[in-house]
């Protein structure tokens, strides 16, 4: 069973079209969404959760669309941005009052017992919070519903380590269940990378590739030589080649190994590193063109 | 039950975790019959991809260490002497593989090489 399915959606903005976009991620399962910035990563979201309206195509949460029932549909989503989403001079009880409002899903004992866990005071100002006691509250709105899928769009920017490690471990106990799924969007994925079990990678509005984040790892060497060390048939084999004075650095296909023999350091790429040297490869593609 | 993921090893994180279960389910610290952890409780205790976990528990169940039974989870199997003496004779072959391929690296003689081997039984 899909939590999320997305199918073709395309978004023309005068400067920017995001361009039939696929995917679709399945219960209990966390996907990595990836992209340097203005990739396309926010306007996806976006559609996802209804901000915006895709020029075509449709995205269905499990199930139904946003015109078939617009409130069911809103309430499987908990979303989580870079900012805080309560209204700044809000206090603690406020909040509670205003989701107890708007979600019938809304679990107040629930909502309750995690502020007091992670030390919320309910008088405070939001505005007086720490940005991690700010994601904290987020967290417990979405973990005190009855949602199916956790979007988050570079939550984790600015934040410490210690709060991003906890984050990770809310999202893992958030897919437990198996019932539920997570996107999570950013242009860095290093501490992320570890519990995502599917990648997206976007660039320009265009889906460059989607598998499972183990394929995409394995399918892939990074090579490390000397700049002198390339003939020009082996560069050709090499993606987003970087040379310095010093030494030369690429991507190969984990089956193109065999021609690299002699003097290189091959290594498992991070996810990262696959983005970093894809995206050198298809500037290059453009100058060319 | 310890299981501990490394990302400087060399092994990628599923070969990782099931090379760990499997040596504690041959030493025995991990008996037969024993429910292992879910694939997401195993996920969420290590940190790691549900996938990850899901080809590790794959691996492993082919292998014939664990089967999965509906609604009960993984349970480890009772040690099948035949499976187990497979396991290690592989493991000597890969051991004396190396052996063979250093010795052809240094220029060492088959003689000598079975020299050594002698000696050492």
């Amino acid at each position: 069973m899909n939590v999320l399915e997305v199918e073709g959606i395309t978004k023309k903005f005068k400067d920017f079209c995001l361009n039939d976009i696929s995917f679709s991620l399945p219960a209990g399962y966390i996907m990595g969404y990836v992209g340097k910035n203005g990739a396309g990563k926010t306007t996806t979201l976006n559609i996802i959760t209804g901000l915006l309206h895709a020029t075509s195509g449709t995205v269905r949460i499990d199930g139904i669309t946003i015109q078939e029932d617009p409130i069911r549909y809103k309430e499987m989503i908990g979303f989580i941005g870079d900012t805080s989403f309560f209204p700044d001079d809000f206090t603690g009880k406020e909040v509670i009052r205003t989701l107890r409002d708007f979600y019938p899903s809304f679990n107040e004992q629930k909502f309750r017992a995690y502020m007091k866990e992670w030390d919320l005071p309910e008088n405070k100002k939001i505005s007086q919070f720490s940005k991690g006691m700010q994601v904290r509250l987020m967290f417990a709105d979405i973990l005190s519903r009855d949602t199916k899928i956790l979007i988050l769009d570079e939550a984790t920017n600015g934040l410490d380590p210690v709060i991003k490690d906890e984050i990770l471990t809310l999202m893992q106990e958030y897919i437990s269940d198996g019932k539920r799924s997570i996107l999570f969007s950013t242009h860095i994925l290093s501490d992320l990378e570890q519990i995502a079990d599917y990648i997206f990678f976007i660039d320009e509005g265009e889906k460059v590739m989607c598998e499972s984040k183990e394929e995409m790892v394995d399918s892939f060497l990074l090579l490390k030589t000397g700049p002198e060390d390339l003939t020009d048939e082996l560069s050709s084999k090499i993606i987003g080649l970087k040379k310095t004075e010093v030494m030369a650095e690429g991507l190969i296909r984990a089956d193109d190994a065999v021609y690299f023999t002699g003097n290189v350091t091959l290594e498992k790429p991070s996810v990262d590193q696959i983005v970093i040297h894809y995206i050198l490869e298809r500037g290059k593609e453009r100058v060319l063109q | 039950m310890r299981v501990i993921v490394s990302n400087q090893s060399e092994l990628p994180i599923y070969a990782q975790i099931r090379e760990q279960m499997k040596e504690q389910i041959l030493d025995g610290s991990i008996p037969p019959g024993t429910v292992l952890p879910s694939i997401r409780q195993l996920a969420k205790e290590t940190g790691v991809s549900v996938i990850t976990t899901t080809r590790a528990y794959s691996d492993l169940e082919q292998e014939g260490f664990i089967a999965s039974v509906q609604g009960k989870g993984s349970i480890v199997l009772p040690k099948d002497n035949k499976m187990m003496r497979e396991n290690f004779l592989k493991k000597i072959e890969e051991h004396l593989e190396s052996a063979v391929q250093l010795s052809k690296t240094a220029g060492i003689s088959k003689e000598e090489l079975k020299a050594i081997m002698e000696e050492l039984l």
